[in-house]
């Protein structure tokens, strides 16, 4: 149809429409630009050799740095992974091969469920868990708040990866005779373990800035910590409690945190986007 | 990669052949002896991985119903305490022992609805844009950029709440807001920056990247012969994004709506650290106040009475419950538009 027939109000409402979505993805992204541009300005600075060496100094000491709350997350993040990552992969291996009933319809409506519980929440489960019958805050009870949370995500994309394997790989492994547990184990899982390694590093990433399960069961510590059975310092609860003190000091280590723990959390994500995903797309089609 | 993978299997198998316990065969023979049938039917490999791979998927349920139990038995005494009127009290005294829920729960709803006025005209737009409108090299820098939001964690949206958005809305924000629109009596002074708003305007940022993302799924489900039919009708491409594609994926976006709802519920970190928490009912939304989630953060380590604890176990139990009943409805309304639409087309 000719330009000339579509009346000028209409091609204005056509412009305007367009030019506003394209406004408001623009403001989105300067949101994202300018959250990272102030975690650079402001981190990058006190981001240094003491900082990934040093625990905490008192206020009005100069210095001093997180390395002990890095340790600490690694350390929670470990027992998380644990925990989490078999149970998900084992969930996740029964959804996709046995899944296709009235129990597998519960388990992923309840997995789903489980996704959407508020984090605060997991960590009041985890402090009456694990806390209350310890009698004291340890890195373990924060390993198991944070393995929940990572339980339904990788079972969710380990399900969603097995059943991008054709099913005629299957066939061909049971037409040579091959039992069932076999062919999952030697030839379904290898075939979606980019993608299953994708949505491990995923949910990796994902609990890997939760503070809040953390605050009654990890609950932080300024000094040294090695031990899974003490309190201990993660990098996201040590930011949150140098961000709510009044001092400049704290104020530019929380900032280095944050640039710390951006990065590493974007990283991971950046890395698996980039590696895996594209190694778990050509692989299946 | 696939033919690999087989044929490693295929070479693995011909190394073993069939065995004792793999094939009913020969172990009919073998073994039946020592076995009896029925063992040897039901007790071999096969059903043992199943059952380890099912052990797994009852964990699931398994820790969903401690979550609730747990929940439940430790708010018990609160709930003995004050019963339903826990919800419809506004009174938050621990030291005195009394304790009302209700300015937690409105801060809960008022900030969270908030973040929804702002985020969804955003998310959808920006899901429209990258789906219907952008130059293709856009496309996944845009959504890259978008799905990078969501990865950012909540205290770090929360520290740069508290040093560059909060003086920011400080300074140039809520006294223009104050000025221009203080007749609806949801901005009256005095402006701390601090408040319902701030909270609302960083959990908006939050929720953007999930309502765009599952907006997005569902503008994708659209046939494509719909928005052919739009255009071959004469429509300018905005007409048709009205017609043949919002209107027929409303369900599913309202589905992405309350999805992010959801998330901003249950939002704790960031808003702790921007709303204020000061657990008082006000109009204004520049007011300071509290949430369900932010309560909980602030006093469960300084809770000194076994009162003052159960009380806020019960908060987190109703803000359990608030996310589950809005996450399901979320789901269904996302479901009644994808279903139909085979799942994966290359599976």
């Amino acid at each position: 149809m000719p330009k000339g027939q579509i009346s000028l109000r209409r091609q204005l409402t056509d412009r305007f429409f367009t030019g506003l979505a394209a406004g408001l993805s623009v403001i989105v992204v300067c949101a994202l630009v300018a959250i990272l541009a102030y975690l650079v300005l402001r981190g990058a600075g006190s981001l240094g050799w003491s900082f990934l060496t040093q625990t905490p100094k008192p206020v009005g000491e100069a210095g001093g740095g997180m390395a002990n709350s890095l340790i600490g997350s690694i350390m929670i993040l470990g027992i998380a992974s644990i925990f989490g990552v078999p149970v998900g992969i084992g969930a996740g291996v029964y959804l996709a091969e046995y899944g296709r009933n009235r129990l597998g319809q519960l388990v992923r409506f309840t997995a789903d469920v489980l996704n959407g519980v508020p984090s605060i929440v997991i960590g009041l489960v985890a402090y009456g868990l694990v806390v209350v019958p310890q009698r004291h805050f340890s890195a373990f009870a924060g390993g198991v708040a944070l393995a929940i949370m990572m339980v339904p995500t990788v079972a969710r994309t380990t399900e969603e990866m097995l059943l991008l394997v054709p099913h005629a790989v299957r066939e061909a492994a049971f037409g040579l005779g091959v039992p069932q547990w076999r062919t999952t184990v030697s030839i379904t899982i290898p075939t979606a373990r980019a993608g299953i390694i994708t949505g491990v590093m995923l949910a990796f990433a994902r609990v890997a800035g939760e503070t809040a399960p953390l605050m009654f069961t990890a609950f932080g510590n300024q000094f040294w910590s090695f031990s899974a059975n003490q309190p201990i310092a993660a990098l996201p609860l040590q930011i949150f409690t140098y961000a709510i003190t009044p001092y400049d000091d704290w104020h530019r280590q929380a900032w280095a945190g944050a640039l710390m723990l951006v990065m590493l959390i974007v990283g991971t994500t950046t890395l698996v986007r980039f590696v895996f995903m594209r190694r778990m797309l050509g692989g299946a089609r | 990669m696939l033919p690999q993978a087989t044929g490693h299997a295929v070479g693995s198998a011909s190394k073993k052949p069939m065995g004792t316990s793999e094939s009913p065969k020969i172990s009919l023979v073998t073994t039946s002896q020592r076995v009896p049938s029925w063992q040897r039917s039901f007790f071999n490999t096969d059903n043992a991985f199943r059952g380890l791979m099912l052990i797994a998927a009852l964990a699931i349920l398994g820790i969903v119903g401690l979550i609730i139990s747990e929940l439940m038995q430790r708010s018990g005494m609160a709930w003995h305490a004050f019963g339903f009127h826990f919800f419809f009290g506004s009174e938050w005294d621990p030291v005195s022992g009394g304790f009302g829920a209700l300015p937690f729960i409105y801060g809960t709803i008022v900030s969270s609805l908030v973040a929804l006025v702002i985020a969804v005209p955003l998310a959808v737009a920006v899901a429209v844009f990258v789906t219907e409108m952008c130059p293709k090299p856009l496309r996944k820098p845009i959504s890259y950029a978008t799905e990078l939001l969501a990865a950012i964690p909540s205290v770090i949206y929360g520290l740069w709440a508290v040093f560059i958005l909060v003086p920011l809305l400080r300074v140039y924000v809520d006294p223009w807001l104050m000025k221009y629109f203080s007749w609806t009596g949801l901005f009256a002074g005095p402006a701390y920056g601090i408040g319902m708003l701030a909270a609302g305007v960083v959990m908006a940022i939050m929720i953007i990247p999930i309502i765009s993302s599952i907006t997005r799924e569902v503008l994708v489900v659209v046939p494509q012969p719909q928005r052919e039919a739009a255009l071959a009708l004469g429509a300018t491409r905005w007409e048709m994004i009205r017609m043949a594609v919002l209107r027929n994926a409303r369900a599913g976006i309202m589905g992405a709506v309350i999805l992010g709802l959801g998330r901003a519920l249950g939002e704790t970190m960031a808003v702790t650290m921007v709303i204020g928490n000061n657990p008082a009912i006000a109009k204004s939304l520049l007011a300071p106040g509290y949430t369900m989630a932010s309560v909980i953060a602030n006093e469960f380590n300084e809770a000194t009475s076994d009162l003052h604890r159960s009380a806020l176990i019960e908060i987190g139990l109703a803000l359990f419950l608030l996310t589950i009943i809005v996450n399901i409805l979320a789901g269904l309304l996302v479901w009644t538009v994808t279903r139909g639409t085979p799942a994966r087309t290359n599976a």
